[in-house]
């Protein structure tokens, strides 16, 4: 038998040793050298808390009393791992981008950085793992009494607890002092990982050692084990297919809820590929564990005396074949297995605790905020010390208790079961953008109160707690409300039974709520941020508008991260933003990454309520949202009234080119006009210039002559005038200026006038006009001079221009549709159709050697005339010769008829 | 919320990595089933023979093999991180 103090020594140059693996690591980390020491091994053996001592003792006990059911515990946990795509990839993803400091923080973070879901979490969490921690600290103590002297009396209750309290002391120091030793952003540790990676190994040596050593040297070999298997009670034990699924499911919820676990997989985590590596690696090394639990019970039961705790055959097989140092090693895996998870689960639980209870109260507490004086880093670390030995000395007062009565399974189970509370929440939050933070409440307080009332009390044995009648009769006589068999199913397991319920009505509670509420603005946000971690990773918008002094972030950031720390992000953001110096524009994307930051070290819910307290506000609110959307409307609308602007301006710049090309055409026009009138004006001038010069000279010219001559001038007087008179009054038609002299009138008596004017009756007429006077009798309002001046005008040109042997002009008069029409048709040969366009042009006169005496105004003049009249005046093609037709409205007309 | 939307058919790359996590997803309903056969097997009559937990083993043994094969190409098939949204079946919002 190896001396006490011998083991005794070798523990302690083991946890030595695991110092020194610790503080190297730690060191190698600092310099940056650290690159191995986060590789995917290193990771995956990390994983390896999951099993505890519970696992490296007590699955052998387990197997000895349910037979092949304790496998269940590494199955959920091998499902969950392989099926990574499905939760474990987000979460990390989520822990990353959200920087995830413990399983608390992420609730309470998807639940729209609520504290009071933190606190919940971390209570439950607290709750949940203290007899855990019971459990490591017994099985630690109970492995030392295996060794100590059976002859020095019995080792005596006060041993016992005196080594669970030195362990505990123990593992209190060594977890303060690797667990706590900076507030790294993200709360990586790499001196624990390392070390936690070393114990992994370690532990799975001394299991598989004690494996072959049963397998190959107790038994012959394989095909006798399996022999001794078949012929062993443990095959004779059925499995409980209700224990079977439910275990199964629960061990799969506990991996992804308990802390420790959530720790190593989550915050720990330096590389997402890291967990594609673990999907088969961690699975891998659960099943290496488990390979030889069966052998060792099998010949364990078979060798041991009755009455040997079979909870502790890993460690008796060996002692009692006299193989010290197989049972030292044996030893120091079980010690790693218990060292490891209360080491990890106290930096996780006192995270939570300093983050989500310690940190809250002190802002609370401080009113003034977070700048005032007192280093809240220091605050923060010296919370999480306190915590941590809490953590432990909870455990060990629980240890002495519940008197390490109780077999080390159950209590594991309890555990898991506790734990598994958060899972709902946890699902919910990560896949459904639907879950509350009111849900997520009512879930996590149903499911904990069902857990406690149905599983935990109950599990302090009859009459701790709970009254044996309780148990038996239910409260109040009332047998639904049995803590074992609610609503009557005392048929199931009591750990499947607690489960049932307690996850159901969890669940229940938690979608029931959930869809009848509505979440709160920020709750919105983080659950769109969570459930959608791929598509975006980046951030949401937590901060509108900054309105903090950046000195004063400054100070708290220093007071958390660290001064050195601190100013570097100061100093970056700074740089970022193009300005010197530590002191960075305070805009919304610098408070969330130093917000992001913050959280790091204290949380979400902390960091957030600390910025707020600087900033002015403590959440974001809905104004800040209708802010945002504010914003985005006016972008949108600012960008719609560019492109519509940008469509005007294309359209002012064609209507502009349209205007410069008619402006160039009447500009072209004026010339042609300036050039032409200057051409009708001269020519009468010059013959008016020629004979008045003839007549001055006045020697030998007869009176004929001379009267001749004064007639020319005369003639040509006469025609400047009319031509002055026609450009003055088109010029006054175009500009618009004409007053039109209404009347009422009768179109034969105008007709009349204007033939009488233009001289075509009695025996100078050339031409003859052919009349129907019955037609003619269509009464009129109208300007009845204008009307008559382009009669006269029409029935003029006809008679100057009808090339007609015998011309002659019908004027025919189509009253009806709401008009009249009158048409002047004459004999002739017409116009050209080339010309028809153009003769209502100002000049438009055409080439006609008979076209003396016209300026080429008139059908210019009519056309302005009838334009003011409310007609209008066409060339009629197809009408025999030159056809003209004068149309006006007949409303007046008809009024006045 | 979505950006543009993926397009309907995908390169031979792209189409093996989809296929790919659909393995990756089924991989642990395969372990479920493979993990259930032992209750119909007649271990929750009697008790398991020792053939049945050499089968749970192998059959453990087996889903490691393969969702480390499945993981190394996954990780082969370019960043599995890279994955656009939408592969997953609880990434739909509802």
């Amino acid at each position: 038998m190896i001396a006490f103090n011998l083991l005794v020594a070798i523990c302690l140059v083991y946890v030595v040793f695991l110092f020194l693996v610790a503080f190297w690591a730690e060191r190698r980390a600092m310099a940056g050298q650290g690159g191995w020491l986060r590789s995917p091994l290193v990771y995956t053996l990390s994983l390896s808390v999951y099993c505890t001592a519970w696992t490296f003792y007590g699955a052998v006990g387990y197997a000895v009393r349910s037979g092949l059911e304790f496998v269940t515990i590494y199955l959920g946990p091998t499902l969950v791992l392989i099926g990574w795509w499905w939760t474990l990839r987000k979460l990390v993803r989520i822990g990353k981008t959200q920087r995830i400091t413990s399983i608390a923080d992420l609730i309470s973070s998807r639940y729209g950085k609520s504290n009071v879901l933190g606190v919940i979490v971390t209570l439950m969490a607290v709750v949940g793992t203290t007899p855990y921690i019971a459990l490591q600290l017994q099985s630690v103590t109970l492995s030392f009494a295996v060794f100590a002297p059976k002859d020095v009396g019995q080792w005596a209750m006060a041993d016992l607890n005196a080594t669970a309290l030195t362990v505990a002391a123990g593992l209190a120091v060594f977890t303060v002092l690797f667990g706590t030793r900076n507030l790294d952003a993200n709360e990586r540790h790499h001196g624990v990982v390392t070390a936690i990676a070393v114990e992994a190994v370690v532990k799975l040596v001394a299991l598989l050692a004690v494996g072959v050593f049963v397998v190959w040297g107790l038994a012959g070999g394989p095909a006798d084990m399996m022999a001794r298997i078949e012929a062993s009670p443990i095959t004779d034990t059925p499995i409980s297919t209700g224990r079977w699924i439910g275990l199964t499911f629960l061990s799969a919820a506990a991996i992804l809820t308990l802390p420790r676990m959530f720790q190593v997989l989550v915050v720990e985590n330096a590389d997402e590929r890291h967990l594609a590596t673990a999907s088969w690696a961690f699975p891998l090394y659960l099943l290496l564990m488990s390979l030889f639990v069966v052998p060792i019970a099998v010949v364990g039961l078979a060798e041991m005396p009755a009455g040997t705790n079979p909870d502790l055959f890993v460690l008796s097989l060996p002692l009692a074949h006299s193989r010290e140092g197989l049972a030292t090693l044996a030893f120091l895996g079980g010690f790693s297995s218990a060292t490891s998870m209360v080491i990890v689960a106290a930096i996780a639980l006192s995270t939570m605790v300093s983050n989500h209870i310690v940190m809250p109260l002190f802002l609370s507490w401080k009113t003034q905020g977070a700048t005032m004086s007192g280093d809240v880093r220091k605050l923060v670390l010296r919370a999480r010390r306190v915590s941590i030995a809490a953590v432990l000395f909870l455990g060990y007062l629980y240890f002495r208790l519940s008197g390490g009565s109780e077999a080390l399974a159950a209590i594991g189970l309890i555990s898991f079961a506790g734990v598994a509370q958060v899972l709902p929440a946890l699902v919910g939050g990560i896949f459904w953008r639907g879950a509350t933070r009111r849900g997520a409440v009512a879930g996590l307080v149903t499911g904990f109160a069902i857990w406690a009332y149905t599983l935990f009390l109950p599990s302090f044995g009859e009459g701790a707690v709970m009254g044996a009648r309780l148990i038996a009769e239910g409260p109040f006589g009332l047998g639904w409300l049995r803590p074992q068999a609610l609503f009557g199913t005392g048929g199931l397991d009591p750990v499947v039974h607690a489960v049932f319920w307690s996850m159901a009505l969890n669940a229940g509670a938690f979608i029931a709520v959930s869809l009848s509420g509505f979440p709160s603005p920020m709750e919105r946000l983080q659950g769109a941020q969570f459930v959608n971690v791929f598509e975006h990773s980046s951030a949401g918008r937590g901060w509108s508008q900054g309105r903090a002094e950046a000195e004063d972030l400054l100070l708290m950031a220093q007071r958390i991260l660290g001064a050195e720390q601190a100013q570097g992000l100061f100093q970056r953001t700074a740089a970022e933003q193009g300005k010197l110096g530590y002191l960075p524009e305070i805009t919304p994307d610098f408070l969330q990454r130093l917000e992001r930051e913050l959280a790091g070290s204290v949380g979400a819910a902390t960091a957030h309520a600390m910025v707020g307290q600087i900033v002015g506000r403590s959440s974001v609110s809905v104004e800040d949202l209708m802010a945002v959307a504010d914003e985005t409307a006016q972008m949108m609308e600012y960008s719609s009234q560019l492109e519509a602007k940008s469509e005007e301006l294309a359209l002012t710049a064609r209507q502009l080119r349209e205007a410069n090309e008619k402006l160039t055409e009447l500009s072209i026009q004026k010339d042609a006009f300036l050039s032409q009138i200057s051409h009708e004006l001269r020519t009468p001038m010059t013959s008016i210039r020629s004979f008045s010069e003839i007549l001055l000279d006045g020697q030998g010219l007869g009176d004929e002559d001379r009267r001749r001559y004064c007639r020319v001038i005369h003639e040509e007087a006469l025609r400047l005038t009319r031509l002055l008179d026609d450009l003055l009054d088109l010029s006054v038609l175009e500009n618009g200026q004409v007053t039109l002299n209404r009347q009422e009138g009768e179109l034969a008596e105008l007709i009349d006038r204007a033939v009488a004017a233009a001289g075509v009756t009695g025996a100078r007429a050339r031409i003859a006009i052919r009349r129907d006077p019955a037609r003619e009798r269509v009464k009129l309002v109208t300007d009845t001079d204008r009307l008559s001046q382009v009669f006269i005008n029409l029935i003029a040109n006809a008679q100057k221009y009808c090339d007609a042997e015998a011309p002659e002009l019908r004027i025919e008069v189509q009253a009806g549709g709401g008009s009249v029409a009158v048409d002047f048709i004459d004999n002739g040969s017409g116009i050209p159709r080339k010309s028809q366009s153009i003769i209502f042009e100002k000049f438009a006169r055409l080439s006609d050697p008979r076209s003396a005496g016209g300026a080429g105004l008139g059908l210019a003049i009519c056309r302005e005339i009838m334009a003011k009249l409310g007609g209008s005046i066409i060339y009629l093609p197809g009408g025999g010769g030159a056809a003209f037709r004068v149309t006006l409205p007949l409303a007046r007309a008809a009024e006045a008829a | 919320m979505r950006g543009p939307r993926a397009p309907l058919f995908l390169a031979r790359q792209g189409y093996r990595r989809r296929r790919l996590v659909d393995m990756a997803l089924l991989l642990p309903l395969l372990g479920v089933v493979l993990f259930q056969l032992p209750l119909l097997a007649g271990g929750a009559e009697t008790g398991p023979r020792a053939s049945t937990i050499a089968y749970l083993f192998a059959a453990w043994a087996l889903l490691i093999v393969m969702s480390a094969l499945l993981a190394r190409r996954l990780c082969q098939a370019g960043d599995p991180y890279e994955e656009e949204a939408g592969t997953g079946p609880g990434d739909g919002a509802p």
